[in-house]
């Protein structure tokens, strides 16, 4: 039966197939594709509605009101501070507090890792978490997005489990040359991790980067909220007075809420479509190494 | 014994480098992890944020009597358990479905390139994913403009703000969203099955699908057993940025999960105590359910995650 599909030696299977996954990727890229010719629409035409395929006359006029928007700036800074120091603070530590974990003769190593892995299964959950962040002086406080996010059991057996790959001899030369166990970490082990390092900054970067929660629950003062926080309440409560009143100075009432929008979600993305290309050869090994211990 | 005590406190000391490393991680933990753990005892309380705990008197199980009683809960229990089964009964196999259509794909370019831009979205905030969904399925929407030109309905629906849309909202954008990157761990097993199984049952002349269910389904097993186990003990979770970003006045009814229930009583309420009990019942609840599904899955697979 299998011979009688065949035609010229390819299967009806193969080309449904083949059609299917350019399905999926068309499907997958659309709404990215979506955002980008709907900020780059001309205000004018964005007055009559979305596009769906063609920009009808292309102008720069909603990305001049976001960049020209102070508060969405400072969105934008707060967000990559949070971002690159969170990422660096989260690695290291995490790295840190592993390399003593994966260390077999640690006196309490026992006790130390059931206490870490509790931490995995049980949570004290939202209400319990923002009354402890309130009574920490962490509300409405930069470093609310950085001190909780330092640490996940997750990434510290991914850390350790990555540690054991890493030849002991190299470890035990440099301890014979007088490094100290800080040395032989920074100097020794760091240096042979790099393929963890990039997978776990990646994945705490992505977080960083997409998180709005965080800034909805804790963050009141306008300065400190992230990017995200700001578009969250763009889009979804539907709050941009203060950039329609910012468009209204600039462009007369012609420029539509929704192009500054688009422009906004897309300033919101290209960092990490730039990234992108860059990051996705590690994401699969990312994947396995912690499916391996997951 | 007493010998062995101060042996170990000798080499704790020669370590103290090592121990260095590892205490603030534990510290932390203690601080941002056990903490809120303890603080779960609020719900048999009258907790008021503004005073400290001792001062806060003792209700017992005041509060769960409460919210048992509250219509509003069990509607967010219906909404969370609604979702969570359409997610499980269809959304769980869609990726292991991809992973194995992605396989049958012989240019590996072309297989790499499809993998590639499926995982992409994964990488988008929510905030800007939600964003064209609320754009889509609106007034003049994508999906209202598509519908309307293929004759499947004559009129515009107001999608996001007709409640009975919801679920199916929640399903499709996570599905958009998800099952790229939910099919990796699948594409990662399957690409260590041994090619001698294949050839062998090529060889006793098995088809397309007679090796694709007897030889990767069966080789793929384990870990479509462990992601089940989590997807079950997951039941009354939700993904909380999604619905949050998703719900609006309109819709409340049928969006709002025990997750948003949990939120909208405490921090948008005030009802700390009352919002805590709900949080610690549902925890006792998931943890039941995660044995069950280890115990069940044990039974019939042999397969658990402990």
């Amino acid at each position: 039966m299998g011979k009688r599909r065949k035609l010229r030696g390819i299967s009806l299977f193969s080309v449904c197939n083949t059609l299917l996954m350019l399905a999926v990727c068309f499907i997958t890229l659309y709404p990215m594709y979506f955002v980008f010719i709907n900020a780059l629409n001309a205000p004018e035409q964005a007055l009559l509605g979305t596009v769906n395929w063609f920009p009808k006359a292309i102008s720069l006029d909603s990305y001049r009101v976001v960049f020209n928007d102070e508060h969405l700036m400072n969105g934008f800074l707060v967000t990559t501070l949070r971002t690159v120091i969170g990422t660096v603070v989260h690695v290291l530590f995490t790295a840190i507090v592993a390399y003593g974990m994966s260390k077999s003769n640690l006196i309490g190593r026992k006790v130390y890792m059931k206490i870490a892995l509790i931490t995995m299964l049980f949570s004290g959950g939202l209400i319990p978490t923002f009354i402890l962040m309130t009574k920490l002086g962490l509300y409405d406080n930069f470093l609310v997005f950085i001190i909780p996010a330092m640490y996940t059991f997750f990434d510290m057996v991914i850390f350790i489990s990555f540690y054991r790959t890493i030849p002991d001899s190299l470890e035990e030369s440099a301890k014979v040359d007088g490094a100290s166990d800080y040395g032989v970490l920074f100097r020794i082990v760091l240096p042979n991790s790099m393929a963890v390092i990039a997978t776990i900054s990646l994945f705490a970067a992505v977080y960083h980067w997409n998180d709005y929660y965080q800034g909805v629950l804790y963050i009141r003062s306008q300065d400190k909220l992230p990017l995200q926080t700001m578009l969250y309440k763009i889009i979804a409560e539907n709050s941009m007075s203060f950039m329609q009143q910012q468009a209204m100075a600039q462009f007369g009432a012609k420029l539509p809420g929704n192009s500054i929008k688009f422009a906004s979600m897309m300033v919101a993305t290209l960092p990490i479509l730039a990234v992108y290309p860059f990051i996705q050869r590690y994401l699969v090994k990312g994947v396995m190494i912690g499916a391996i211990k997951g | 014994m007493f010998q062995q005590k101060t042996e170990q406190i000798k080499t704790f000391m020669r370590q103290w480098q090592l121990q260095s490393m590892v205490i603030p991680g534990i510290v932390w933990m203690f601080i941002f992890c056990y903490i809120p753990m303890f603080w779960l005892i609020i719900a048999f309380m009258d907790y008021n944020i503004a005073k400290s705990m001792l001062e806060s008197p003792f209700v017992g199980m005041k509060h769960f009597q409460d919210f048992v009683m509250d219509d509003r809960f069990w509607r967010s229990i219906r909404n969370t358990l609604g979702m969570s089964s359409i997610r499980l009964v269809l959304g769980f196999p869609i990726p292991i479905l991809f992973a194995l259509l992605l396989n049958e794909i012989r240019s590996i370019r072309f297989k790499r390139t499809v993998q590639t831009i499926s995982y992409l979205p994964h990488f988008i905030a929510w905030t800007i994913f939600g964003g064209i969904m609320l754009n889509w399925l609106g007034e003049g929407g994508v999906i209202n403009q598509l519908m309307m030109a293929l004759g499947i309905q004559q009129r515009e629906i107001l999608f996001n703000s007709d409640p009975k849309y919801f679920w199916w909202i929640a399903f499709f954008s996570d599905t958009l969203k998800e099952t790229g990157w939910s099919a990796i761990i699948y594409i990662a097993a399957i690409s260590g099955i041994d090619p001698g199984l294949y050839e062998a049952a090529e060889l006793d002349g098995a088809n397309r699908w007679q090796r694709m269910w007897y030889i990767t389904i069966q080789c793929i097993r384990p870990t479509i057993a462990i992601l089940f186990i989590l997807a079950v003990s997951g039941l009354l979770g939700s993904n909380f940025e999604q619905i949050f970003m998703l719900k609006n006045n309109m819709n409340m009814k049928m969006a709002e999960s025990i997750d948003l229930y949990i939120y909208n009583m405490g921090l948008v309420s005030g009802r700390y105590s009352f919002s805590t009990a709900v949080l610690f019942a549902r925890s006792i609840v998931a943890l039941g359910l995660l044995f069950l599904a280890n115990f069940t899955s044990k039974k019939l697979n042999g397969e658990g995650i402990f």
